[in-house]
């Protein structure tokens, strides 16, 4: 447990000592290696769009801010919000989930950007070729073409998801409950350790 | 022997003529019983059924005990036995395994292992808190001179209460499966009935012995507390072992398909026996060892054996299940009964209150470790679905007789059996739709909501180790990477680790493929056919009948008596398919049938060359053109998809029609609308992989056209997956299908 309690130190440090922290350093948290995709993840910290301003493109370096800025999307809901907030939250985690296929920031998930989102997904489940991360790819597009858009005539090309498609063929899960952390166990004292800046 | 008796009657002086025709019972008495028992509970369930309505409102338990009930007074009317067949011995030893084998077998672990924290916390502390609480109060009770039950002593009321606490499984599954409530509600009440048998079995161990014993020592309760953790974790890991070593067993077993779901049972069967034979909680033993064996004896075994051991898993269960409650009937009425009004009524009260208490408290209690909290709802249908059966039913027939009051003992549970069974099992169905529980939503079987859930959950453990919090999902990542670094290695014989994303993609497109198949529609074909110069028409038809032939012939090719025909899960369905074709077109001609059988294969194999003809116009240089001269090789020689589960239920389907495919399949029937190649215009190249993806199952290139064409192809898809969902579902949420 001593070296995951200093590892949000270690960040913490970073942001506050220099005036920010780069990809790099995100980088070098040795946890991350084994997630599929990390390199998404770490550009999800970078992404102006999750800054909740109008913004987009990306930023080198981020500030604890920023950082903060970037977990509150992971908030869990309050059970007493209105039905409301509870809304706009669950736009707020589809949006975060969004940004991280659209990585060309045109609003629109196309199938190329897709793919890229499901060979990574793939790539750890041992020899899975990228063939079948393809067409699993295409058929997931396919999916939502055709939940989205049903009467498409045979010509048609459809473009690429938009966010109200994402938001419709995810309607079902309950996303508030898994894309939540709960802090339960952070360590104040270590928090407050080194100087937070602003 | 009867010849030695001719040929003695002939030595002698021929008294005694040979008889014709003779009856010797007693030889086939006990095997003839409890067939007869066994159909005459079958033919109960069959009538159930006549009248629909019936099981809609009222569950199967509570029609089976009545049919007992009335079996059971006409036998007494006679004044009959019941057969001696129905000993705890037999409960404990050959009913309940069977059940239990198939909760733990069926149990989804996804939801499972989400909940652990809170099934283990019902299980354990509720059935310790409900054991108490009646106990005590009943001991309360009888202190009230008034009832006539002084001599009840505190620790045969412990007892007492100890058996009816345990909530069982067979009678809440029954009810709440038909319910379909929320699927945190149904893993926290299942898992809770399952394991708090270690539970139920310490306290009854504990009370039994205590009961015997004039004076109770607090260094009894530490023991009593160190043997629950025995019997609990001990269930367990013997579970565990056993599991492992099934698991590693069916690696072997390649040569020799048609035993293989031997093993499962006999695996299961031996942990819990094992279990019992240390008097540890053999119910956990076998549960925690179907759920280590399934997933990689799944792996290993073939499609028809691991169909084969599901299907026979579900009719054991099946039949136990029924007997257990005919025969609940049926001794209700025949056994001599104590009856004290004031006792029972009042247990019956505690059970009820204790049991929504308990809920409430814990609940109370846990939900702020939980992830998706149980609201007032929840709360409510988790107390009320407590309901006593089987397990509490046998428990009462073992206590010891040197307890003064067993039969008012054995009474009144039969009594709290019979009241929680009949009301809160015909009530709780519109009580739940009346208050209005979370239900489920079904609808989740896609791709896409399959990688979302995927990406999410990476999501999360990225987002947990940048913060350094370990939870759910690190453990989880952990316990993976293990699995897949070391266990898959040793357990599984094929050892390609396996996304869940490429599982759930391969049986879409099957699913797809055999939908195609299913329709008898002309379009396609005229369609597809048109794109093709002559000559290649010609090419596919030379290459068409020289494989026909080849199929059917490898079908006919038996080894042996003892062997079952070579297995190839396409070549399975495409005969299937052509059966079902002939019989569908039998009042037309010869000829036009075959054309017709032509025409479906052409379907599929036209895929290939229509891969290989634009395959060609690219890049020659692939692999996928050297493949592209064998296509149909690939046809013949087929490997084993790792199982998926529709396949097992369409083969079973399109073979038996046991399972409700001919609703699903009949509401497919719609003509498929067009699929032309159309203008996904980076997308000309994926055809071409799709079809070098593919390679080991033919049938499902059908599918791979449709990523090509972006809607017509999966438009009717959403409408369908509804309609099929029930039947390609983890089999666990389907209503039990008797």
């Amino acid at each position: 447990m001593g070296a995951s309690q200093t590892r949000p130190e270690h960040n913490y440090d970073d942001l506050t000592d220099k005036s920010g922290c780069n990809r790099d350093d995100l980088d070098r948290i040795p946890a991350l290696n084994n997630n599929p995709i990390r390199k998404q993840i770490i550009t999800a910290f970078f992404d102006k769009r999750n800054q909740h301003q109008n913004d987009v493109g990306s930023l080198d370096e981020i500030g604890f801010e920023q950082f903060l800025m970037v977990m509150s999307h992971f908030r869990p809901v309050n059970s007493t919000a209105t039905e409301e907030e509870k809304v706009t939250v669950r736009k707020q985690k589809l949006r975060f989930l969004f940004n991280m296929h659209d990585t060309d920031n045109d609003g629109i998930i196309t199938l190329d950007e897709y793919r890229t989102v499901v060979e990574e997904l793939l790539s750890q489940s041992g020899a899975i070729e990228t063939e079948v991360a393809r067409s699993i790819a295409d058929a997931a597009m396919l999916e939502v073409a055709s939940t989205n858009v049903p009467h498409m005539a045979p010509d048609d090309f459809y473009e690429g998801i938009t966010f109200e498609h994402f938001e419709q063929i995810l309607k079902g899960i309950e996303m508030e409950s898994r894309m939540s952390i709960r802090f339960l166990d952070m360590n104040t004292a270590t928090m407050r350790c080194g100087k937070l800046s602003s | 022997m009867n010849l030695v008796f001719i040929r003695q009657t002939y030595a002698e002086d021929q008294k005694n003529n040979l008889p014709v025709f003779t009856m010797n019972y007693p030889r086939i008495q006990i095997p003839f019983e409890i067939t007869l028992w066994v159909l005459l509970a079958s033919f109960a369930k069959i009538g159930f059924h006549v009248y629909h309505k019936i099981t809609i409102w009222v569950p199967e338990s509570c029609l089976l005990i009545s049919i007992g009930l009335i079996v059971g007074a006409i036998m007494h009317s006679v004044h009959e036995e019941p057969p001696a067949v129905l000993t705890s011995n037999v409960f404990f030893l050959y009913m309940l395994p069977l059940i239990v084998l198939e909760s733990g077998y069926f149990m989804p672990t996804r939801p499972f292992f989400e909940n652990i924290g809170t099934v283990f916390w019902f299980a354990v502390v509720g059935t310790l808190w409900n054991s108490i609480g009646i106990g005590i109060s009943l001991f309360a009770i009888c202190q009230i001179p008034a009832f006539g039950v002084q001599d009840i002593n505190l620790q045969e009321n412990l007892l007492f209460s100890a058996i009816i606490s345990a909530v069982d499984p067979v009678a809440v599954l029954n009810v709440f499966e038909d319910v379909s409530v929320n699927e945190q509600l149904y893993i926290v009440v299942f898992g809770e009935c399952l394991f708090n048998d270690a539970v139920t079995v310490v306290l009854y161990n504990m009370f039994s012995f205590v009961a015997e014993m004039p004076v109770v020592e607090p260094v009894d309760v530490f023991i009593g507390v160190a043997r629950f953790f025995i019997v609990g974790l001990g269930g367990m890991a013997f579970g565990i072992l056993f599991g492992f070593v099934a698991a590693f067993t069916t690696r072997f077993t390649s040569k020799v398909r048609e035993i293989e779901p031997l093993f499962v049972f006999m695996y299961s069967y031996l942990a819990y026996l094992v279990a019992e034979l240390f008097a540890i909680s053999s119910i956990m033993a076998i549960i925690t060892c179907a759920l280590t064996m399934k997933y990689y004896v799944e792996e290993n075994v073939s499609q028809r054996s691991c169909t084969t051991i599901r299907h026979v898993i579900k009719m054991l269960a099946s039949i136990s299940e029924t007997l257990i409650f005919f025969f609940l009937g049926v001794v209700t009425i025949t056994t001599d009964h104590e009856w004290n009004w004031g006792y029972i009524l009042f247990t019956l009260l505690f059970a009820f209150v204790w049991r929504g208490l308990g809920i409430l408290v814990l609940t109370q209690i846990i939900n702020p470790f939980r992830t998706i909290p149980f609201n007032m709802k929840d709360q409510f249908g988790l107390a009320y679905g407590g309901l006593r059966g089987a397990v509490s039913f046998a428990l009462a027939f073992t206590l010891p007789d040197t307890i003064g009051r067993k039969q008012l003992f054995v009474t009144a549970t039969i009594a709290v059996i019979l009241f929680t069974v009949f009301l809160q099992g015909i009530s709780i169905r519109p009580l739940i739709e009346f208050i209005n529980v979370r239900r489920t939503n079904r609808n989740l079987e896609t791709i896409n909501v399959e990688i979302h859930c995927r990406l999410m959950e990476h999501t999360m453990a990225g987002i947990e180790d940048l913060c350094g919090q370990w939870s759910r999902f690190y453990w989880k990542d952990k316990f993976m990477k293990f699995n897949n670094r070391i266990l898959r290695k040793i357990l599984i014989r094929d050892s390609r680790a396996e996304s869940s994303i490429v599982a759930l993609y391969k049986k879409l497109e099957l699913q797809n493929a055999m939908e195609i198949l299913d329709t008898a529609s002309g379009d396609i074909k005229l369609l597809m056919i048109k794109k093709f110069l002559a000559a290649d028409l010609r090419n596919i038809h030379d290459i068409l009948s020289k494989n026909m032939y080849k199929i059917r012939e490898r079908t006919v090719a038996y080894r042996g008596k003892h062997a079952l025909p070579n297995d190839s899960q396409t070549r399975e369905i495409l005969i299937r398919r052509h059966a079902t074709i002939r019989r569908s077109l039998r009042p037309r001609s010869f000829q036009s049938s075959v054309s017709y059988l032509a025409q479906f294969i052409c379907i599929i194999l036209i895929n290939y060359f229509f891969c290989w003809e634009r395959g060609l116009g690219f890049s020659p240089a692939r692999s996928s053109s050297s493949k592209a001269m064998i296509p149909l090789h690939r046809l013949g020689t087929l490997e084993e998809v790792p199982s998926t589960d529709v396949l097992n239920e369409e083969s079973s389907s399109t073979g038996e029609g046991v399972f409700r495919t001919n609703s699903s399949y009949s509401d497919s029937r719609v003509p498929h609308p067009r699929r032309l190649n159309s203008s996904f215009d980076d997308n000309n190249s994926s055809v071409d992989d799709l079809r070098n993806v593919h390679e080991e199952d033919g049938a499902e290139q059908v599918g791979q056209r449709q990523p090509a064409s972006p809607a017509p192809g999966w438009a009717a898809e959403p409408r369908e997956t509804t309609a099929r969902n029930p039947l390609l579902r983890r089999p666990q949420w389907n209503p039990k299908k008797k």
